[in-house]
């Protein structure tokens, strides 16, 4: 997977994580998994589509996640309610949005769908044409994992054939 | 959250907001800054049909507007309301900030654009500048903003 691919969604994770948990991230590892298993707590997904494809999952773990609830709302949630997860759906948007955001800038086409909870015990994975990447972050209030499986649209691949790992 | 001098002097109504985001979380967070800055949450919509329906019932002084939602998106939306409510001011509020869609916001009327995650300082600058004319800087990578 190359670099200027990876690098708009490790600048993204690490600046909007800081912003809605206000405490330093740090990124502890990053690997090209085969087959990633999910490991922490609550999971979203973020579909993408156009010059670039594919999928992306935030998975947090349950302390993190409560404080991200926490710091964003400015009040803990209330007791059997939501909250905790609509939060990982937003934190996920705003990762992959401005990721987004980056990646168009830099001549990227595409368009990001609404995310949704993800429940399934797997990961993505690398397939013939998707190379699977695994971001794993630690902060102070917990740690999460950004999941992102992506491959070049139809209209890239005419324009770069092969995918070369970096 | 920092203190904000409220939008309007206490005798006057408070500034009317509609609130659109298909996350009830984001809602909720947009709701509580509009709180803060001593507005008054009319209404909220969770898509771009709704936003439409509810401007035309409730005619809030000011929509925070999500751009990615089912149904309906945001910049599609914000041309809907801007044809039938030419002086709608409508203020983006979106993570995908980049300079296309920027760009079809304002074209389509969207008075201003702020990325999330949402700074509270710079989303109540924006609504005074939508609501006054007061100063601030144009979104990124926009030469100019729309007034």
């Amino acid at each position: 997977m190359k670099m200027d691919l990876i690098q708009p969604f490790l600048n993204s994770a690490d600046t909007v994580v800081a912003e809605i948990m206000g405490c330093n991230v740090q990124i502890t590892d990053v690997s090209m998994d085969k087959a990633s298993q999910r490991q922490e707590g609550i999971a979203a997904m973020v579909a993408f589509i156009g010059e670039i494809e594919g999928h992306a999952i935030l998975d947090m773990d349950l302390n993190a996640a409560r404080h991200a609830a926490v710091h964003m709302l400015g009040e803990a949630p209330c007791p059997g309610d939501n909250s905790t997860h609509e939060a990982i759906c937003e934190v996920t948007n705003m990762i992959i949005g401005n990721a987004v955001t980056q990646l168009n800038d830099r001549g990227f086409r595409f368009k990001v769908y609404p995310p949704e909870i993800y429940s399934s015990a797997v990961g993505l994975r690398s397939s013939l044409n998707t190379e699977a990447l695994v971001l794993r972050f630690e902060t102070p209030h917990g740690n999460m994992v950004l999941n992102i499986a992506m491959q070049y649209g139809a209209k890239r691949i005419s324009e770069v054939p092969v995918l070369s790992a970096t | 959250m920092t203190e904000f001098a409220p939008l309007t002097p206490i005798e006057q109504p408070k500034v009317r907001f509609l609130v659109v985001d298909d996350s009830i979380f984001a809602r909720k967070s947009l709701c509580k800054m509009v709180d803060a800055f001593g507005g008054e949450v009319a209404g909220e919509a969770g898509d771009g049909c709704i936003a439409i329906t509810e401007y035309a019932r409730l005619r809030p002084d000011i929509v925070l507007m999500d751009i990615t939602m089912p149904k309906m998106e945001g910049i599609e939306a914000v041309s809907h309301i801007v044809k039938d409510f030419p002086d709608a001011r409508i203020v983006m509020v979106s993570s995908v900030g980049y300079q296309d869609n920027i760009l079809s916001a304002l074209q389509r009327g969207a008075r201003h654009f702020v990325q999330k995650p949402v700074k509270p300082d710079a989303l109540y600058e924006i609504i005074r500048y939508v609501l006054n004319d007061t100063p601030v800087p144009a979104p990124a990578g926009v030469g100019g903003s729309k007034s």
